[in-house]
């Protein structure tokens, strides 16, 4: 495992310099996220808020096990609690820990303005660095999943970290360990991908002929995967993307318009240029000043 | 100080160019490469082992705190987590066991006992001698009195039915052994020592 430095950028927001990434032979890691086996007892959650150093004012009741109501700046993952009722007539009680899904093409990053305030690292996760923030919420426009949040107190974008700083040593993250039912696992993609496999096989055994796992590709595939037992229809799950895109604004702006707009300002550079060589600089003319002068003239007169 | 105006446009473009070239990079030319990562917190902290106090499934604990027990250094505990060799909870833990350093420091936490006398409103802190004290007497006192020796048949039953004991959940087995030992010796037969099992 890296120590996650900038050796181990692979993308950088606002930068159209590619980061070296120098730490080549490096493992993807992945969460994988077995919605079938959650209890939806929320020790992700306290864990998460335990280990970050955040705490979140005591809320009000919604008419909901969800609880904080919605993701915050201090609230990086969240159970989202939906009730739903099968063919059969049958109640689902389907809990999804909502959360970053670390996406292998990050819609916050492409949308991000301030040069290095997210980062993708070469095993995967996408980060925030703070103190590069400028708090302009494109992050939010730009997250196909609606994650990030900008905080209130310091006006910066926060979200799951995927715990780098205990990935970095060598650790799972803080909810990954909580998790008293092995429904969060972490390790490499590969090996979370073999073990969502086999929940689906068990899963399909027991009558979820659906299931499947999620790792949209839209995305280009995220590191924080979901086992669903409904994978043909995820917006069940608390609106769960089913095809999650980066908003065509996101992409129009920061794609094509880009190096247009770089273009427009260059040419107008260089118009402006050749007309002053040309034509020379605006000068004032002996009308120009009579005019001038007439004009002040009659503004002293009116009273 | 006095600016014409074709003055006060240059200094303005003079600004602009210099702010232009910071933001060009040249500001920041040599500065080093920001720590990305926030450092991890547990690199030198102490860790010890514990039960969780909550209930009787027992989970173990890592108890992080900050100083390396230095004779200078006044511990402080600053994480808790699950503890992966324990065989009970492999590392996991509920989510009162993952908030339990809320706990430790919660504001209302108790520290001492408290006493509130026979017709009193409030609780008031008394010492542990105090408290142990009172207790003595009191079950010294309804024992002396309710005390049962014998059954109706006559058969010794030495009975002390008046009174019982909650005991900790979260008992070590030695812990268990001894609360009985104590508990029974004196007769008494309501008794729990693993409160949700």
């Amino acid at each position: 495992m890296s120590d996650l430095q900038s050796q181990d950028y692979i993308r950088r927001s606002a930068s159209t310099m590619t980061p070296p990434s120098a730490r080549s032979h490096e493992d993807e890691v992945a969460k994988l996220i077995d919605v079938s086996r959650c209890i939806g007892c929320k020790a992700c959650q306290s864990a998460c808020m335990e280990w970050n150093d955040l705490r979140q004012e005591v809320g009000h009741f919604e008419g909901s096990y969800q609880n904080p109501n919605d993701l915050s700046p201090s609230v990086w993952t969240l159970m989202k609690f939906a009730e739903y009722e099968n063919e059969q007539g049958n109640l689902e009680w389907l809990i999804r820990k909502d959360g970053c899904m670390h996406c292998e093409d990050p819609g916050c990053l492409k949308a991000c303005p301030a040069p290095g305030a997210i980062v993708q690292y070469a095993n995967g996760i996408v980060d925030f660095i703070s103190d590069k923030c400028i708090g302009c919420g494109y992050c939010v426009k730009g997250c196909p999943f609606d994650i990030p949040r900008i905080s209130k107190t310091d006006h910066k974008s926060y979200k799951c970290t995927l715990c780098s700083d205990r990935v970095t040593v060598g650790l799972e993250p803080a909810c990954v360990k909580a998790c008293p039912t092995g429904a969060i696992m972490f390790g490499t993609k590969a090996d979370m991908k073999h073990q969502a496999e086999e929940r689906i096989v068990d899963l399909k055994s027991r009558g979820f002929d659906k299931a499947g796992l999620y790792d949209p590709a839209e995305v280009g595939g995220t590191h924080v995967m979901y086992v669903l037992h409904h994978a043909d229809k995820p917006s069940l799950y608390s609106g769960l993307p089913d095809k999650p895109g980066i908003s065509p604004m996101v992409e129009a702006w920061k794609g094509v318009m880009k190096p247009l707009a770089l273009a427009g300002i260059a040419l107008a550079t260089v118009v402006g240029f050749f007309h002053y060589m040309i034509k020379g600089p605006n000068e004032v003319t002996e009308a120009d000043e009579a005019e001038g002068e007439r004009v002040l003239d009659e503004t002293e007169k009116t009273p | 100080m006095a600016l014409t105006r074709r003055e006060f446009i240059k200094f303005t473009g003079l600004g602009l160019a210099a702010s232009s070239l910071g933001m060009l990079g040249f500001g920041a030319a040599g500065e080093a490469q920001a720590a990305a990562v926030r450092p991890f917190k547990l690199t030198h902290a102490t860790e010890t082992r514990n039960t969780c106090t909550y209930c009787s499934v027992a989970c173990g604990l890592l108890i992080y705190s900050m100083g390396d027990r230095a004779k200078n250094a006044r511990s402080n505990i600053i994480h808790i987590e699950g503890d992966p060799d324990h065989p009970v909870n492999r590392g996991t833990l509920c989510p009162k066991g993952a908030a339990l350093l809320d706990v430790v420091h919660a504001p209302t936490r108790l520290k001492a006992p408290r006493y509130r006398p026979p017709g009193g409103t409030d609780f008031k802190e008394v010492s542990w001698d105090f408290a142990l004290d009172r207790i003595a007497r009191l079950m010294k006192d309804d024992r002396d009195k309710n005390f049962i020796a014998k059954n109706v048949a006559g058969t010794t039953v030495n009975r002390w039915t008046s009174v019982g004991m909650l005991a900790a959940s979260a008992s070590s087995s030695e812990t268990a052994y001894l609360t009985w030992k104590v508990v029974r010796s004196l007769g008494m037969v309501v008794f729990d020592n693993q409160a949700r099992v």
